[in-house]
């Protein structure tokens, strides 16, 4: 498979292309070199896929891990090396048709939505660097290939959230997004180099015996690296920087921010999967139990934002720590004893990649059309927006959890895994799906229902209270709507793919059948959720939303305020970390360090103010010195030697 | 009769510091250049009087004598023409005028 190189370095080329000569492109045709870059590399994850999985089973039941390419980039002494290369196996395979597919829509969906916006090749070309880096993340053979993709990622994240760099919103979450997820990743790199000390390899597969014996330091490499992983992947406390990054163009946070970087850190973890079992299987629980609050957090947070693309953020955390959950609940590498939520949160990340990237971008095309983020600009789109509405729906129905969209098939399993490790677990995170289908039912019946905020704004205008007509919402172009639709068809579909066919924790393969009771509940839960979603909001606001707004204000204000986190980071990192750490490190520099720099540099000065007049350019003065330092050598040589 | 060295010894050193005086007094380029020839020239004394009471089989002392009054020749064929240089530059062969000089 001699070829997968070129799914790095089309989008690498593409890049380097738009970024060094893009600025003398026009528009239209730096859209189109990104966009058939991607759609060349996308027709060759489909090929690689297809021959990979094609290609069967070997011997042993299992899919063969295949490393086309594996250059040694840095030694770094006998034993330990740094490698650069390509590896192939049923989870990366699927990384890269995720990726591929969800990019590729992005770029389509870009031409129309970036028309007319300045820059656009430059947005071109860190889409490029985007998708180059996430593949290459995904394809690594090691982890410390992993790691150098995975600051890539963060970079390009960083270029894109700063996009409308005239913004000083987008400024602020661009470094806020870059300095979290660098602090996190702090963590990472101290873990990957314990990890490579003690297990003696950057690889995924180290040596059984050298692992026995490393074995206490290997699930605190570990932890450390989940660390690196949360940062990215937005897990509680580390997820502030995420819904600040909707600051970025609405497709960016589509393909970045919902369906591939963030994911990161469960692919992370994912690929660390078996040494987590074998070594460290109470880390892994933490991660369970990180995730499950970060569950629970984000969706109580969801429930009450009025931006919508803030709501669509913590969504996508909120499922993110699903993913995280279905990893750390599993108690054993088999499928049918435990080890099922690794098959689980592989298909959530998936499915979940197709429908967030769809609300992202429905949630895009309408922003295209209001001009706005907030929900009290929308209401009533449905007439006006026919083809997002319908799409977004199929959306919020696959990630709510209902059948046969894709949702409800890896939620469904994420919960029968749940429930195997324990039932409060399961009723945990039973509890959070509800959530899901509330939060995300709300969303659709303030954007698509109620009062239209157009037609208000219309009836002032012909009364004659309002000086300016509206802008009436409108359809979005064609670019934008046929990824709508692709992605729809993929989230209605993508269920009945036979995940397990191809992805399970011990590689083996493993039929998916529902469990009925699991179902039941999780469809009862999910249609009690928008039920609730439909009363308080199809009318726009009814009686029973405004007597719960009366009843827990506290708990909605401060949920409103996301439970006063990113303060918290601000109180700990302004107040604490500046006042008690950094501002003695300065004031110990300013005064000690530069103080003794200076003190020698006055010393010099002095000296030399005082030995400058010597030199008078009278030659005879200088005689003068001369003979009296002759005569005193003189007198030295006579009276002491 | 013979003379004793000390004599010769005492000229030289007196002549010396009458040149070391001029040198430092003196102001004018000329008469420093003649007050550096005075300090050469006990040296040469000095030279002829030790190889002539000390070793007197031996005529190396002699040699430097005749050797030091030809670079004192030389030394002040060079300074002289130092001399006129500085004079065309400067119109002046006063000592003070030769602050230029440093850097």
């Amino acid at each position: 498979m001699d070829y997968t190189i070129f799914i790095l370095a089309l989008p690498l080329l593409s890049f380097l292309i738009l970024g060094l000569c893009g600025m003398k492109m026009p528009h239209k045709t730096a859209g189109l070199i990104g966009t058939f870059s991607l759609g060349a590399v996308a027709v060759l994850s489909y090929i690689t896929a297809a021959l990979y999985f094609g290609a069967g089973r070997d011997a042993d039941g299992l899919f063969a891990t295949i490393i086309p390419y594996n250059i040694c980039w840095l030694p770094l002494g006998e034993t330990l090396s740094i490698e650069m290369g390509i590896l192939l196996d049923p989870i990366s395979v699927m990384m890269l048709i995720v990726i591929s597919t969800v990019s590729l829509m992005v770029h389509i969906y870009s031409l129309g939505y970036m028309k007319g916006e300045r820059g656009v090749q430059r947005y071109y070309a860190y889409l490029s660097l985007f998708t180059f880096s996430m593949l290459g993340l995904v394809v690594a053979t090691n982890i410390f290939q992993m790691y150098v993709f995975w600051e890539l990622v963060g970079v390009s994240s960083y270029l894109l959230i700063g996009f409308y760099y005239t913004k000083p919103a987008a400024i602020a979450a661009s470094k806020k997004a870059f300095i979290v997820t660098r602090f996190a990743d702090l963590f990472f790199l101290i873990g990957i180099l314990l990890y490579g000390y003690y297990a003696e390899t950057f690889s995924f597969t180290p040596a059984e015996t050298v692992l026995m014996t490393a074995g206490g330091i290997i699930p605190v490499a570990l932890g450390l690296m989940f660390i690196g992983g949360a940062g990215k992947s937005a897990m509680f406390p580390l997820h502030i920087w995420l819904p600040d990054a909707m600051e970025g163009p609405t497709p960016v946070s589509a393909l970045i921010h919902a369906a591939t970087m963030v994911v990161a850190g469960v692919y992370l973890v994912a690929r660390m999967f078996p040494l987590f079992i074998d070594f460290a299987p109470d880390t892994l629980h933490m991660v369970a139990y990180v995730g499950a609050f970060t569950a629970l957090y984000a969706a109580v947070v969801a429930c009450v934002q009025t931006d919508i693309k803030r709501v669509l953020a913590f969504s996508t955390i909120s499922q993110i720590a699903f993913m995280m959950v279905a990893l750390g609940v599993c108690t054993s590498a088999d499928p049918h004893e435990g080890g099922l939520g690794y098959m689980a949160s592989m298909f959530h990340l998936f499915t979940h990649a197709m429908f967030k990237g769809l609300l992202f971008l429905g949630a895009g095309a309408i922003i295209h059309a209001v001009h706005s983020n907030e929900k009290s600009y929308m209401g009533g789109l449905r007439k006006y927006m026919p083809v997002t509405h319908a799409t977004f729906l199929i959306a919020c129905l696959a990630i709510a959890g209902i059948p046969p969209f894709s949702g409800f098939f890896s939620k469904d399993e994420i919960l029968v895994a749940c429930y195997d490790y324990s039932t409060m677990m399961g009723i945990f995170m039973s509890f959070v799906a509800a959530l899901t289908a509330f939060y995300m039912f709300r969303l659709y019946y303030l954007i698509f229902w109620g009062k239209s905020y157009y037609e208000q704004q219309l009836a002032l205008y012909k009364e004659g209270k309002s000086s300016h007509e509206p802008h009436k919402p409108h359809e979005a172009p064609a670019t934008m709507t046929v990824p709508l639709v692709i992605l729809a068809t993929i989230s209605v579909f993508a269920g009945f793919i036979p995940f397990g066919e191809f992805i399970s924790s011990n590689g083996h393969a493993y039929t998916i059948h529902l469990n009925y009771a699991v179902a039941a509940v999780s469809i009862f839960l999910a249609i009690a959720g928008i039920t609730l979603a439909t009363i308080m909001y199809r009318k726009g606001t009814s009686s029973l939303t405004v007597s719960i707004n009366r009843n827990l204000k506290g708990l909605i204000d401060a949920a409103y305020h996301r439970f006063y986190m990113d303060e918290l980071w601000l109180f700990v990192t302004k107040r604490i970390i500046f006042n008690c750490i950094s501002r003695p490190i300065a004031w110990f520099d300013r005064h000690i360090i530069d103080g003794t720099m200076d003190l020698m540099a006055t010393l010099t000065q002095k000296l030399g103010t005082w030995v400058r007049p010597m030199q008078s350019g009278n030659v005879q003065s200088y005689s003068v010195w001369f003979l009296s330092g002759a005569l005193i050598l003189v007198l030295i040589l006579i009276y002491f030697v | 009769m013979i003379v004793p060295a000390q004599f010769y010894l005492a000229l030289a050193a007196i002549l010396f510091f009458i040149g070391v005086f001029g040198f430092f007094t003196r102001r004018n380029l000329i008469s420093l250049l003649i007050s550096t020839e005075l300090m050469l020239n006990t040296v040469d004394i000095n030279f002829a009087v030790f190889n002539a009471y000390c070793h007197p089989e031996h005529l190396e002392g002699f040699f430097f004598t005749m050797f030091g009054i030809g670079v004192a020749a030389a030394e002040t064929a060079v300074a002289i023409a130092i001399i006129i240089n500085v004079f065309r530059n400067v119109k002046s062969i006063h000592i003070k005028n030769m602050k230029e000089l440093k850097h």
